[in-house]
């Protein structure tokens, strides 16, 4: 399990990234923490020409926040967000998937922009950034452009990179006070991939919601309106209504045929909005 | 438990000497040894399950660095026969000629600088394979018109096997449970893969192969069959060994391989396997079918039991084990520790286009406890009994030891149904029933299971004798050498790989010679420096390198005497040795003393002093060897999730006798590592296949092995019945800890999901398998209603 020979190129600024990448063509492979691409690599189900290690580029560890946003360089680990570094974009959100990922080790290296550029449809970014509607901005040959999670996701392991283009950051929208984020994943051990992942975002005071449905061999089924997975109506009884028959039906609608997995998907996410619903109860009895 | 009867001997929870180095990162593994001029080995391995090839391409510039089948001249193929009636021979070319049986068969070795441009070389080599219709299903390989895996055999069986004792006399039994339960093909996954450094070494003209082994000797013998030269020509070297679980207990083809190419190419050849051709194409094991059923009493007295059971056995018998190491003994170990009156067993050993199945821990006895054991749960469900009630009625007693079970297994000691008792207690079985009754505030179902098995250990001679493999276990012998400084040299023949054998037979011989742990090294994994033994398998090396190192001590310790007796001007048979020192009526010498005089002094001893020395090679066997009988109650209590089909242990408790136990610590260590092995074999470990006979998993990404998470520290108890027939009374005990949870666990689960309606028989216990029985179950009473 040896890598088969590649150049290895570790540029500074985005703009050589960039350069190179468009250099490399289709023989051209970006790194960032190389969680996913190393093991690939060694497996030689990944045999670039070029790979262009991002992790001399400063610029793209930087952390910023604008209006009603947080905005992450690509570079950011899941152990940055799982350990308080990066700041999070509401109460224990994002620190809570970041510290549900894989294993401590590959926290310490895997990245957030590495993760999203990946896209395999069971990882935790791909999935937790759809339902809170982060974008990702990207850095090409022609410039810089911004997309929304479900334009950028195109597939399993396929997103809207054109070549030579890098994703540089993700802005994730700031979750109001008044709302709770329900996540969770089906795992038949610690650490390893998903096979089933429900994200609700819920805000009765508003009575708006997204919910999600992951791990689906595609890219995530997103409910940009949950309102129809709760009796069309988001309000503080929201997850005792949760209506499995819709969910199932989404579900097949996208394809899922086997009725086992189905339930076991539908059953994560009846699962994600009790627990942003208890959430709610959670915060009463504390105050 | 019996107090130690000094601070270091046999029964001290003495920390592992072996340790030190161990937990410091300075062990020295195979993959630390450099050599100058050292080249890599990557192999060109089968694509393809079952295929015929037509021609192996290689490109002229590789010409002299990749050698094929048709380049090993006066090698020959790998035979692992037995001597069982009926077995047909399987001949494992080392590199494959004509056909290919399993995908990862070796086809063609590229040598380099580095294992990466050996890789790179690998890639290059095309294969002209003509695909063949491959078995995967070991049920299908036995139907008549399967394809063939050795076409000169006309079917696919390497043994068939039956016993049957009486079993008509159980046929008028008023209750019969019958069921198909199975364990799913599985890697042994130590944390350090096989590999193999070898080397000529002209001065003393021998193969010197380092290789990662539980039985070096057997390696020799193996290399020496497959190669030509004489057993002197070839030393083998294991270093520090990274876990074994039997893996390591195998000759490959690998091995013979590497000592034909180094004596090809003048260079030392290196070969590590890394992960995925440990997954895909050499480390599996297990894979049991069962058809089973129990006649009982409605008391839940057994009355008989029936079974079918067909072991895959994969394309080559594994040398020296064979290809019938599972099936052959699944006939005679199915009846556990159970007392009824009659039995038949049908063994089917199957070939099919997979790996050879190869020993893992616990050999066909997880299988075979995994079977009877949830089998039983069954039938008390059936007559609405609680699972302990069954087994008591029918456990071996006490009172009977030793006993000669249905199958002529000699139980040599013990009390099974206390184990079992002790094991309820510990795990609060009350109390988990009456929380089992109020249900769970989350809406998991909690359920408690129960597992007891025997575990036949360090079985010798008059076992192995009648089935004809190519190693058959004698007398075991150790050496004892002082040095002439006054410290204590051990040589044993077997091999420690995570066991703490320098720990452990140097407190055996602390307790005979009274020599301080610290000062005694074993030396061992190496033939040119140890006797010869069929090494560490069989869960033996305690009970027979055990009792070895303590006859050899015994002997050192006369001899020590009557040098000490001299000095100290007194009769022989008035001094005594204790505490590492010679007591005369009227003073005493140490043994450093001793030692001086005999290798530094000479002149201060008699002419007719005994020219034997200091220095002894012993042999031993048990009193009797047909084997020691420890055994273990498990009891676990899960939640089980009935939508999700996930499983949380929430307590495990285990009570064990292991006979005397020369270092409970390390027994401890033993049955934790075992657990760990046997939650993978209960709800993770699986190694699937398609229907074209292609492994599906290749990383541990798909190969699940449970995790620090996955395992719980169990309560462990300990009974110490020792061993009537075996030196201090020990038992061999390495295997046990992966045995039982299999069946403890899949009982606890279909404990909580039994008013479900859903019963699993298939290990591992996936969530998926879970989900789809409750679905299913669902389902049928909504078309019922």
């Amino acid at each position: 399990m040896k890598p088969a020979p590649f150049r290895i190129e570790r540029p500074r600024t985005i703009a050589d990234a960039v350069a190179l990448l468009a250099s490399g063509g289709d023989g051209a492979k970006v790194m960032a923490g190389g969680q996913s691409l190393g093991p690939m690599l060694n497996l030689r189900l990944a045999t670039p020409d070029l790979i262009v290690d991002l992790s001399g580029i400063d610029a793209l560890r930087s952390m910023r926040e604008e209006a009603g946003h947080m905005v992450y360089g690509a570079l950011v680990t899941h152990a940055d967000v799982e350990d308080g570094r990066a700041p999070d974009v509401g109460a224990n959100i994002l620190r809570r998937v970041a510290g549900g990922i894989a294993y401590r080790a590959v926290r310490n290296r895997g990245t957030m922009g590495g993760s999203l550029s990946h896209a395999d449809p069971a990882a935790d970014w791909v999935n937790a950034l759809s339902v809170l509607g982060a974008e990702v901005e990207i850095a090409g040959p022609a410039g810089t452009r911004r997309l929304a999670m479900g334009a950028f996701l195109a597939g399993a392991l396929a997103t809207a990179l054109e070549p030579g283009e890098i994703l540089v950051s993700v802005r994730v929208p700031k979750v109001p006070a008044t709302a709770r984020f329900g996540y969770v994943k089906h795992c038949r051990k610690v650490g390893e991939f998903a096979h089933a992942i429900g994200a609700v975002l819920i805000d009765p005071t508003t009575g708006t919601g997204r919910a999600l449905m992951g791990a689906i061999d595609a890219p995530p089924l997103v409910f940009a309106d949950a309102a129809t997975l709760f009796g069309g109506q988001i309000d503080a009884g929201f997850a005792t209504r949760f209506d499995a028959s819709a969910a199932d039906a989404a579900l097949a609608a996208a394809g899922m045929a086997d009725a086992v997995d189905r339930h076991v998907h539908v059953e994560v996410l009846r699962r994600a909005a009790t627990q942003a619903a208890s959430l709610f109860t959670d915060t009463r009895s504390a105050a | 438990m019996s107090e130690p009867r000094s601070h270091e001997g046999v029964g001290a929870r003495l920390p592992r000497k072996e340790d030190d180095r161990l937990m410091r990162g300075r062990g020295q593994f195979i993959a630390d040894i450099r050599m100058a001029g050292m080249q890599d080995v990557a192999f060109v391995r089968s694509p393809l399950a079952h295929a015929r090839i037509r021609a192996i391409h290689v490109p002229d510039d590789l010409k002299g660095r990749v050698f094929t089948a048709a380049d090993l001249d006066g090698v020959k193929p790998i035979r692992a026969v037995s001597g069982l009636p009926g077995f047909k021979v399987s001949e494992q070319p080392v590199l494959a000629t004509g056909k290919v049986r399993q995908v990862g068969e070796l086809i063609a070795m590229c040598v380099a600088d580095t294992r990466a441009e050996a890789e790179d070389m690998a890639a290059r080599v095309e294969l002209d394979l003509e695909e063949l219709p491959a078995l995967h299903d070991m049920l299908d390989a036995r139907k008549p018109g399967a394809a063939l895996v050795h076409e000169h055999w006309g079917d696919n069986v390497f043994l068939e096997s039956l016993v049957n004792i009486n079993i008509e006399a159980a046929f008028d039994a008023p209750v019969k449970i019958s069921r198909t339960i199975s364990t799913a093909r599985q890697c042994m996954a130590p944390i350090e893969g096989r590999g193999t450094v070898v080397h000529f070494d002209h001065r003393s003209d021998q193969l010197v192969v380092h290789t990662a082994s539980q039985m070096p000797h057997i390696v020799r013998s193996g290399l020496s069959e497959c190669l030509g030269l004489e057993e002197g020509q070839i030393r083998i070297i294991s270093p520090d060994v990274g876990g074994g679980f039997g893996y390591k207990a195998i000759l490959l083809s690998e091995d013979v391989c590497l000592g034909w190419l180094t004596r090809k190419i003048g260079r030392p050849v290196r070969w590590l396997e890394d992960r995925r051709e440990h997954l895909t194409a050499s480390a599996n094991c297990r894979e049991h079918h069962y058809e089973i059923t129990l006649y009982a009493e409605r008391d839940g007295t057994l009355r008989g039991i029936d079974c079918e059971a067909s072991v895959d056995s994969g394309a080559y018998s594994a040398y020296p084990f064979s290809a019938c190491l599972e099936a052959a003994q699944v006939a005679s170990i199915l009846p556990g520790p159970y007392d009824f009156p009659a039995y038949r067993c049908r063994t089917w050993s199957v070939a099919t286009n997979k790996c050879p199945i190869l020993p893992y821990r616990g050999v066909a006895r997880t299988g075979v406890c995994f079977a009877l054991e949830v089998a039983l749960d069954a039938l008390a469900a059936e007559l609405g009994l609680a699972p302990e009630v069954v087994r008591l009625k029918n456990l071996v007693r006490p009172e009977q030891m030793p006993f000669d079970n249905i199958t002529n297994k000699h139980f040599d000691s013990g009390n099974y149904p206390e184990a079992l008792r002790q094991a309820l207690d510990a795990i609060k079985a009350d109390a988990v029933r009456t929380r089992q009754l109020a249900g769970e505030p989350d809406g998991r179902r909690i359920g408690l299971g129960l597992s007891i098995y025997c575990e036949q250990a360090a079985h010798g001679t008059s076992v192995y004798s009648g089935w004809g493999i190519p190693m058959v276990p004698g007398h075991e012998q150790a050496g004892a050498r002082l040095t002439p400084d006054g410290g204590l040299e051990l040589r044993i023949g077997a091999h420690s790989h995570g066991q703490g054998l320098e720990t452990t037979l140097a407190q055996v011989a602390h307790e005979i010679l009274g020599m301080p742990v610290a000062r005694t090294r074993l030396v061992h994994g190496d033939t040119a420096m140890t006797p010869y033994s069929t090494g560490s398998w069989g869960s033996r090396v305690m009970v027979m390198a055990g009792g070895a190192v303590a006859t050899a001590c015994t002997e050192l310790s006369e001899r020590i005497r009557r040098i000490g007796a001299h000095m100290l001007q007194a009769r022989p048979e008035d001094v005594r040795l204790e505490a590492g020192r010679v007591i005369g009526p009227s003073g005493d010498v140490t043994i450093q003393q001793v030692a001086h005089t005999w290798y530094r002094r000479p002149q201060d001893l008699p002419a007719d002093v005994d020219p034997h020395g200091l220095e002894v090679t012993a042999g031993y066997k048990p009193v009797r060897d047909s084997g020691t009988f420890s055994y273990a109650a498990h009891a676990v209590v899960v939640a089980v999730d009935p939508d999700l089909g996930e499983v949380e242990i929430l307590d495990y408790a285990i009570v064990e006798d292991g006979g005397t136990l020369v270092n409970p610590m390390v027994v401890d260590g033993q049955i934790i590592g075992g657990l760990a092995q046997g939650i993978g074999t209960a709800l993770y470990e699986e190694m699937a296949f398609d229907a074209s006979g292609q492994p599906l998993a290749s990383t541990l990404a798909d190969y699940l092995l449970p995790g620090a998470p996955e395992v719980p520290m169990p309560f462990i108890g300990h009974m110490e019945t020792p061993s009537p027939y075996t030196k201090f009374g020990v038992k061999g005990i390495g295997e046990g800890g992966a045995i039982a949870p299999p069946a403890a666990i899949a009982n606890a689960i279909n404990d909580a999901l039994r008013p479900l309606g859903a019963e699993m028989l298939r290990s591992p216990v996936t969530p998926r398998r879970i989900v789809e029985q409750v679905l299913a179950v669902r389902a049928g009473e909504r078309s019922a209603a």
